[in-house]
């Protein structure tokens, strides 16, 4: 959660408390890294490459598989299954464009306005994480259910009308819709948004903000032309630890959607844990991963982040 | 126009309190609905109140069970990412070595991937190896995925720390180990401990790498996960009550006493 | 006022700023003329940066007014206000290049064409070169030239200075003092400049207004500041002061003749900035460099009619222009008199017996009420 959080560099000129690195004791180093890398190596980057083997192996649970270089598999599985790809993908996406939305507000009210309720907002930002979210996840059951006030809600404001009409919600209901289930994924991971965001506008300066104003800007000016371009740091690593999570989520589709909403985590869960078709299921996961790291690069690339590093 | 210029200066502060009560309302909406008394299965209409639940915590079969293989996956896996973690983080920002790049994506990777790919792969491993699925892959995928959290927790800490003040302990004749426990290892000390908090709490609400790779081992999470289908009970809710109770008095306690020291200091 | 343009004038009238029960700056009127350099100099903390930013609009005053020119602008914002600030470590914007650092306030108010006036000003502050450099690309110094032309750009009627030279080192700020001084006079708008550093206030500006928990001690030309102080804390804030108590003996035609322990001073009543009556105590100021030091037995040798007093020299520090000593007296034991090193005399060293002497139109006199080491040492303090 910290992880990208911490990502922003410093904005400052390089610092001159630059590490030294030791010279002394060449291999201490290794030994240091050894034990959590060999960790790593073998449950994380091992499992890619069986993952990868197991991908182009042809046969059944009970035969066995071999590795026949069936790259078919691949093209079945795009084939059958890009509804739920594409999904994920909009989902994902939605549930991001909805924490940006939502998270930015409270990012900002804490970073500048909180004064000395900072902190209490803070923890109770983070609280809900110590509730096992599978619990807070079957609570929105209860908030959207058919005939609770949320609904009735919308309802008598015909926005569900206007939802339905987009094909979010089905008829007068919200629960096992898209809706819900961008509704689940935007509160799963909001907080993922909000983090890195607070602790990128954290560090502008004020005196900024002062300047801004001193130079003929107005409040909204001020934001545009210098909070937000400062901010893209904790923008860009908030929309990512929403997007690649969401994307390969299956939880909020499981509990809050229906079958019209599976996503692909759903399919890659049913291909490996029901059906035990492993080459399939392996080819999704690793179509995934593959989407999403293309994904993620070009758009850090395009971001142009960098240019604030 | 008060009335607007007042909503224009506080937009910002009302639109932040609304994400936050939207953040919380699920929170309320569990613990209210632990002192329902649901007629059906399914605890997710409100039906009378009662407090039959808080009274029986552990009323319902294999909960607790579940709860208490969490707790001791949460903490050696805490145990293990941290001391792993933290010995790589101090790797990384005070010596520098060959293929540090490699090092460096390694320990990113895990953080970038979607849940389900890795915990897809790792079952793939484990299937290829024969391992019986359980208590000891769970923990093994747990440490994995906590382990980049406590390095960049701890490698956070470590850089802003100054050199000069190891040197500093060095030119007071502390010898290496002297060094290290005494200026470095307390200095780090808050950032490993926002590592090991964190794996904690990623460990013990972790379901999809769990649900991979547990075989017929049963956790707190994939009890709630199989609740959902057959039917979820409100000692359900009474947990997630106690913990987030627990744990918002540990921070308030926390801070109180951080609080305090530094204004005894001051 | 001289200048027959006044809409640059900035006029504070009651100005005022609380923050709950601790009062900031004491309600103050302030006039500084248009065109003029103008430095408000005090410890920090002392209220001198909130008056600043009343004037820029960051900070709303509890009470008073704010005039500009004829307009009161006090409850207008700061993007409204024709006043433009030099921010304290500059705040300058690290996501623009220099350019466009310096063009914001003209991009900000709708200017289209702002190549040619951007590129003057980088001229104008001898950074034409840097304009595609990112802030953090350039030296201390630069910056500062960076956030002024950014200022200055806008021709904005007052030009606020928050402890502009604060982040630079000694030689920098020397040479950047006289940098901005001739940037002032080249454009001509007023400059009101905040400043902890006496020498930095006293160089640049025509009038200090000398800040004190949050009241103004004193007002006016440097040299007159220095002269002759109003209160002990302008004397002992501005370079250094001897002050001694003395009872008021006699008064003389325009002279008022005070004892001092066994000695007799002479102040002339101009320079007494309090009211003295027979029998009635004052305090007597002398700076240590208008006094003239001579050997006991050369004591023959002065001229009638300077003041006098006799001490014993415990400590002698060789500075290089001068030799600081001070000298142990029955009146004062720590008096300090800098003697230039123009012919040293081999036999004032520590322990001999020295007249010290003055002529009685350096001297000034203080109220005797007032804390005789208010403003002592804090300008070192409060600079680290």
């Amino acid at each position: 959660m910290s992880t990208l959080t911490e990502a922003p560099p410093p904005l400052a000129p390089a610092e001159p408390a630059k590490q030294s690195p030791r010279k002394r004791g060449r291999f201490t180093p290794y030994w240091l890294l050894l034990p959590g890398l060999l960790w790593l190596v073998i449950f994380f980057a091992l499992p890619m490459i069986y993952q990868a083997s197991t991908s182009v192996q042809t046969g059944s649970l009970e035969e066995g598989y071999k590795v026949t270089w069936h790259l078919a598999t691949y093209w079945d599985a795009l084939v059958e299954y890009w509804p739920q790809f594409l999904r994920s993908v909009f989902y994902a996406a939605a549930a991001t464009v909805m924490c940006l939305l939502l998270g930015y507000p409270l990012a900002y009210l804490i970073a500048f306005r909180a004064g000395r309720w900072r902190n209490l907002i803070m923890i109770l930002v983070i609280a809900p994480f110590f509730t096992s979210f599978l619990i807070r996840t079957l609570a929105w059951k209860t908030i959207l259910a058919d005939n609770g006030p949320v609904v009735h809600t919308l309802n008598t404001l015909h926005i569900l009308d206007l939802t339905d009409w987009i094909g979010w919600t089905a008829g007068d209901r919200v629960l096992a819709t898209p809706l819900a289930v961008v509704c689940g994924l935007t509160y799963n991971f909001l907080p993922f948004m909000i983090l890195p965001l607070y602790t990128s506008l954290e560090r502008i300066d004020g005196r900024l903000h002062e300047a801004a104003g001193d130079l003929y800007a107005k409040p909204w000016t001020t934001f545009r032309k210098v909070t937000f371009p400062l901010s893209m740091p904790g923008v860009v690593s908030g929309t990512l630890l929403t997007f690649i999570p969401a994307a390969g989520d299956y939880v909020n589709a499981e509990l809050l959607g229906s079958t019209d909403t599976r996503m692909i985590g759903n399919v890659i869960q049913t291909q490996f844990l029901r059906i035990l078709d492993y080459p399939t299921a392996a080819a999704l996961s690793f179509i995934l991963m593959a989407a999403i790291l293309f994904m993620v690069t070009v758009y850090i690339r395009r971001s142009g982040t960098e240019d604030l590093v | 126009m008060p009335f607007v210029t007042w909503l224009k200066r506080h937009l910002v502060v009302i639109a932040g309190l609304c994400t936050l009560a939207y953040l919380l309302l699920p929170n309320v909406i569990v613990t209210v609905f632990s002192f329902n008394k649901p007629k059906g299965r399914f605890n997710y209409e409100w039906q009378q109140f009662s407090t039959d639940a808080w009274k029986d915590p552990c009323g319902v079969a294999d909960m607790c069970g579940s709860l208490s293989i969490s707790l001791q996956i949460a903490v050696w896996a805490t145990v293990g990412a941290t001391i792993l973690g933290t010995m790589i983080a101090f790797a990384l920002v005070r010596y520098r070595f060959r293929a540090r790049g490699a090092v460096n994506s390694l320990i990113f990777l895990p953080m970038a991937m979607p849940e389900v790919v890795m915990a897809a792969s790792l079952l793939t491993l484990f299937l290829n190896m024969g391992a019986q699925l359980g208590f000891w892959t769970i923990l093994i995928a747990h440490i994995m995925f906590c382990l980049s959290f406590v390095v960049t927790a701890v490698k956070a800490r470590v850089m802003s720390m100054d050199p000069r003040l190891e040197e500093a302990a060095r030119d007071l004749y502390a010898g290496p180990v002297q060094t290290f426990v005494r200026v470095t290892l307390p200095i780090a000390a808050p950032g490993i401990a926002a590592g090991a908090l964190l794996s904690f709490a990623l460990s013990f609400d972790d379901f999809i790498i769990t649900n991979f790779n547990a075989g017929s081992t049963v956790t707190f999470p994939m009890f709630v996960w199989g609740s959902a289908q057959r039917g979820t009970p409100v000692q359900i809710n009474v947990i997630g009550t106690a913990m987030f109770l627990v744990a918002v008095l540990f921070v308030l306690v926390s801070m109180l006493v951080t609080n305090r020291r530094n204004s005894q200091k001051a | 006022m001289t200048t027959t343009d006044s809409s640059g004038d900035v006029r504070l009238t009651g100005i005022g700023k609380t923050y709950g029960s601790f009062t900031a700056v004491h309600p103050l009127d302030l006039t500084v003329p248009q065109g003029s350099f103008f430095a408000l100099l005090g410890a920090s903390g002392c209220g001198k940066t909130t008056t600043l930013r009343m004037i820029a609009g960051l900070e709303e005053p509890t009470s008073g007014t704010v005039y500009l020119g004829d307009q009161e602008v006090t409850h207008l914002p700061p993007y409204k206000r024709p006043v433009n600030t030099v921010f304290q470590s500059y705040a300058l914007f690290p996501h623009l290049d220099i350019f466009e650092n310096v063009a914001f306030g003209l991009r900000r108010r709708g200017i289209k064409s702002v190549k040619k006036q951007v590129e003057e000003m980088l001229e104008l502050v001898q950074l034409g070169e840097q304009a595609r450099k990112k802030p953090h690309q350039l030296s201390g110094g630069q910056q500062q030239r960076v956030a002024v032309a950014r200022a200055l750009i806008n021709h904005p009627k007052v030009l606020l200075l928050d402890e502009p030279l604060g982040a630079l080192d000694l030689k920098l700020r020397r040479q950047m003092q006289l940098e901005l001084k001739r940037i002032q006079t080249e454009v001509g708008i007023t400059f009101i400049h905040v400043t902890h550093d006496q020498e930095e206030a006293m160089t640049m500006a025509d009038t200090v207004a000398v800040m004190n928990a949050g009241r103004v001690e004193q007002l006016g030309a440097p040299t007159d500041l220095y002269e002759n102080p109003q209160t002990t804390f302008v004397a002992n804030f501005l370079g250094t002061s001897n002050l001694i108590e003395a009872e008021v003996d006699t008064k003389n035609g325009g002279d008022i003749v005070l004892k001092a322990g066994g000695d007799k001073l002479v102040l002339p009543e101009s320079r007494c900035a309090a009211p003295t009556k027979t029998g009635g105590k004052v305090l007597v100021g002398i700076r240590p460099e208008k006094i003239a030091l001579t050997h006991a037995d050369d004591a023959g040798s002065i001229p009638e009619g300077r003041n006098r007093i006799t001490g014993k020299i415990a400590d002698a520090s060789f500075i290089g222009v001068s030799t600081q000593y001070v000298i142990d007296t029955p009146v004062c034991d720590e008096f300090a008199v800098y003697v230039q090193n123009v012919e040293r005399d081999g036999r004032l060293v520590p322990g001999a017996d020295v007249v010290l002497h003055w002529s009685p139109a350096h001297t000034f006199g203080l109220d005797a009420a007032q804390d005789i080491d208010a403003g002592v040492e804090t300008v070192e303090e409060e600079a680290a």
